[in-house]
């Protein structure tokens, strides 16, 4: 593992942040950090507006059909159109609901969005705080979501809600454990628990990335984290928590307008996210595909970091969509026993198997 | 510790005594706004966190009073009320009710006739279980099955359209043979129909039957043993699937079918996933049937002769076919005039339907989706 001093093959000067330091010297430091919020903020505002729309044309894709095309060229306004439909909704809610939790509730998964967006390394020097226990920060950051899903469920005063609420809160938890411990993984192999040093680790050529430097235990540990996350993610096959066939939209079964908006806002960023750490840990991040043949690499090092880290996050999601309209939804016991009685214990045995590898110098 | 009875129990229910003071039982409606409930089913559920103790169905939200209908419009009239009730079996439906007027007035079907009937009738099989299919991969979440059901069903409802104009509830047979002859185009359609359908269903077991999620989900799930499938008077393939070989086509041979050659698939186990498997199978052994009807479908007359009204001579006569969900019995008590004193349909959603409980007591709420998904109701049928 070769580590490059990156203050100088990566200059943290750039035009923007030059100019602002040249011109306003003491409020450099405020001006950045309000710049990181409007730019998090544009972030967080848009990509579900383009990851609604992506899902929806896979989906359709996959069901041999066209999906929306009537607003916009090939419908790339039809997510603004919703979005705007649900602002102007009338937002319920039900006799004898908690309304201020109810109202709380579909707060609580979108600002955890928000602030794990914070950690993520878009590239080199994008990226608002890197701080040492990074993955750490994640996870913990992450459990927001679990909270507003089971006080969404509990404040809605329904039978239905109240069970999905269960079913995620039990689901949620669980393979959180799963998350933790494949993190954990890489943090071991990578010496490292700072998102932006995770992805300095894997430089080199794609076989450095950590899902192929591993040998097989590398592949196993990104599966393993796709159903983990998936899980972590309430998406089909494990959707259990909305299943609308079974619970008729579980939690969010009285949530209506902006409120039903926002849960679904923040499983969108949610989504991106999920996909963000997973080309953190195991695609190399921001750090473009070396294949070793000269001309093709320069090639690929010209295109800019963040460039290399969406489109890596855009596969991982393609993933997430795949599974989620091709798979039929399990059931909350079997998707217990995958986690605990499969997942968990292969988790356990993994991290071993990694430190014996990289004791035996076993890394590509 | 002092036993209490339980009070408010909603109706139907058994009073037990509360004996565990650490569980809580609760009652759920599902329905009749559900959708599993594929209509307007309504089921009150007893649950022990997601665990389903106890069922009692209340049926009545879509009664029109069908049967009583049929007291007050002619013979030939309430051969359209018939495809009202399972409107995924109208044809099937349709000539339940003919083949028990042809047996009052002692009327014969040309041979013709006889072909289009068996052809409409298998075609009328597979498009309803083409529809059964999508949705029981819905309501087990795979949502895409939905639609690839649909790309299929498309070609044969595209034939009845073209046949009668109707595209759900068909009105098309008549006594004695049908209400007109099929066009040129029909066995052409029927064939293309036939080779897509052997690759869709090869396209329908990689994505759904072959599926690890989907056999964990339904096998042993929702298990009816033989004893209980007949003795609350299933019938279908969720008697087949029991392990009993029942079907009307077969042991009670009605219209052209003792000449086909087509197989009964029959399970052993009773499970969602054998009564998944016998529906499946059931689409291949339609293709067989329309296969060789293709092959002999005869020229000549295709109705024996046709009446203004018909006046069934005073009895009883009663009539069974095999419906997409199966036996449909349709009893008339005749007095000699243009309408019937009374008619009684035997539908059999109706009875399969009642051994709901004997099937999902014990199991979760997400199976009792999968045993409703495989229990293929349709809810007018069952209300009649």
């Amino acid at each position: 593992m070769i580590q490059l001093p990156t203050e100088t093959v990566f200059p943290v000067h750039n035009a923007i942040g030059d100019l602002v330091r040249h011109y306003f010297p003491n409020a450099a430091g405020y001006a950045n950090g309000f710049l990181t919020i409007i730019s998090l903020l544009l972030i967080v505002a848009l990509l579900p507006v383009f990851l609604i729309w992506l899902e929806r044309k896979v989906a359709a894709r996959f069901q041999a059909r066209l999906g929306p095309m009537r607003v916009g060229y090939h419908g790339l306004l039809q997510s603004t159109a919703d979005g705007l439909k649900l602002i102007f909704k009338e937002v319920l809610i039900p006799e004898g609901a908690d309304s201020f939790v109810f109202f709380l509730a579909p707060i609580l998964p979108a600002s955890a969005t928000f602030l794990v967006m914070t950690v993520l390394p878009f590239d080199h020097h994008l990226q608002v705080a890197d701080p040492a226990g990074g993955a750490l920060y994640v996870l913990g950051i992450s459990g927001l979501s679990v909270l507003g899903i089971l006080l969404a469920g509990w404040s809605s005063n329904n039978k239905y809600s109240l069970l999905g609420a269960m079913r995620s809160g039990a689901q949620m938890i669980s393979f959180e454990i799963s998350l933790a411990l494949i993190m954990l993984l890489i943090v071991m192999v990578s010496g490292t628990a700072s998102l932006r040093e995770i992805v300095l680790s894997q430089q080199g050529t794609i076989l450095d990335w950590w899902i192929f430097k591993l040998p097989i235990l590398g592949i196993v540990a990104f599966v393993m984290y796709m159903i983990s996350s998936t899980a972590e993610l309430n998406r089909a096959p494990f959707d259990i928590s909305e299943a609308e066939s079974e619970l008729t939209g579980g939690f969010a079964t009285e949530y209506s307008g902006i409120s039903f908006a926002m849960f679904f806002f923040a499983e969108f960023v949610n989504m991106f996210v999920s996909a963000g750490i997973a080309t953190t840990f195991f695609l190399g991040g921001f750090l473009a595909p070396q294949v070793g043949i000269g001309p093709l690499d320069a090639f690929f090092e010209f295109i800019p970091g963040f460039v290399w880290f969406f489109c890596k996050t855009v596969v991982v999601i393609f993933l997430y969509m795949w599974f989620r309209w091709t798979f039929p939804r399990l059931r909350i016991d079997q998707l217990m026993y995958l986690e605990w009685k499969m997942l968990l214990p292969a988790n356990l045995a993994l991290l071993p198997a990694a430190g014996f590898f990289l004791a035996m110098g076993w890394t590509l | 510790m002092e036993l209490q009875l339980i009070d408010n129990i909603p109706e139907g229910f058994t009073r037990g005594l509360n004996t565990d003071e650490t569980s809580e039982e609760y009652f759920l409606n599902m329905g009749p706004q559900h959708p599993s409930t594929h209509g307007v089913l309504r089921l009150v559920l007893k649950l022990d966190g997601e665990n389903v103790l106890e069922i009692v169905p209340h049926l009545g939200y879509v009664h029109r009073g069908i049967e009583k209908l049929t007291e007050s419009q002619t013979y030939l009239q309430n051969i359209h009320l018939t495809d009202r009730l399972d409107y995924l079996s109208s044809h099937i439906n349709n000539l339940g009710y003919c083949l028990a007027m042809e047996q009052a007035l002692n009327l014969g079907v040309p041979e013709r006739g006889e072909y289009i009937r068996v052809m409409l009738c298998e075609l009328q099989r597979i498009q309803s279980h083409l529809l059964w299919w999508g949705v029981s991969g819905m309501d087990l979440g795979a949502v895409t099955t939905f639609l690839y059901g649909f790309k299929e069903r498309e070609m044969i409802t595209d034939i009845f359209e073209e046949l009668c104009g109707a595209r759900l509830t068909m009105n098309f047979f008549r006594p004695g043979g049908s209400f007109a002859d099929v066009p040129d185009t029909f066995l052409p359609h029927v064939q293309r129909v036939i080779e897509r359908m052997h690759v869709a269903l090869d396209e329908y077991n990689t994505l759904l039957t072959n599926n690890i999620i989907f056999q964990e989900r339904t096998r042993g799930i929702g298990i009816l043993s033989k004893e209980k499938a007949l003795s609350y008077g299933c019938s279908g393939a969720v008697l087949r699937a029991s392990g009993i070989s029942y079907d009307v086509r077969r042991n009670d041979p009605y219209s052209i079918y003792d000449r086909f050659d087509f197989d009964i698939p029959i399970g052993t186990v009773g499970d969602c996933f054998d009564r998944y498997q016998i529906k499946m199978e059931e689409m291949a052994q339609s293709l067989r049937i329309l296969g060789q009807a293709v092959k002999t479908f005869p020229k000549g007359p295709y109705r024996s002769k046709e009446q203004a009204a018909y006046r069934l001579p005073e009895g009883n006569y009663y009539s069974q076919v095999e419906t997409a969900r199966g036996l449909f019995g349709t009893y008339i008590v005749a007095e000699g005039g243009t309408k019937p004193y009374r008619v009684k349909f035997r539908s059999p959603s109706f009875s399969n339907l009642s051994a709901l409980s004997e099937m999902a007591v014990g199991h979760k709420i997400a199976d009792l989706v999968t045993i409703l998904a495989t229990l293929d109701f349709v809810v007018p049928e069952i209300d009649r």
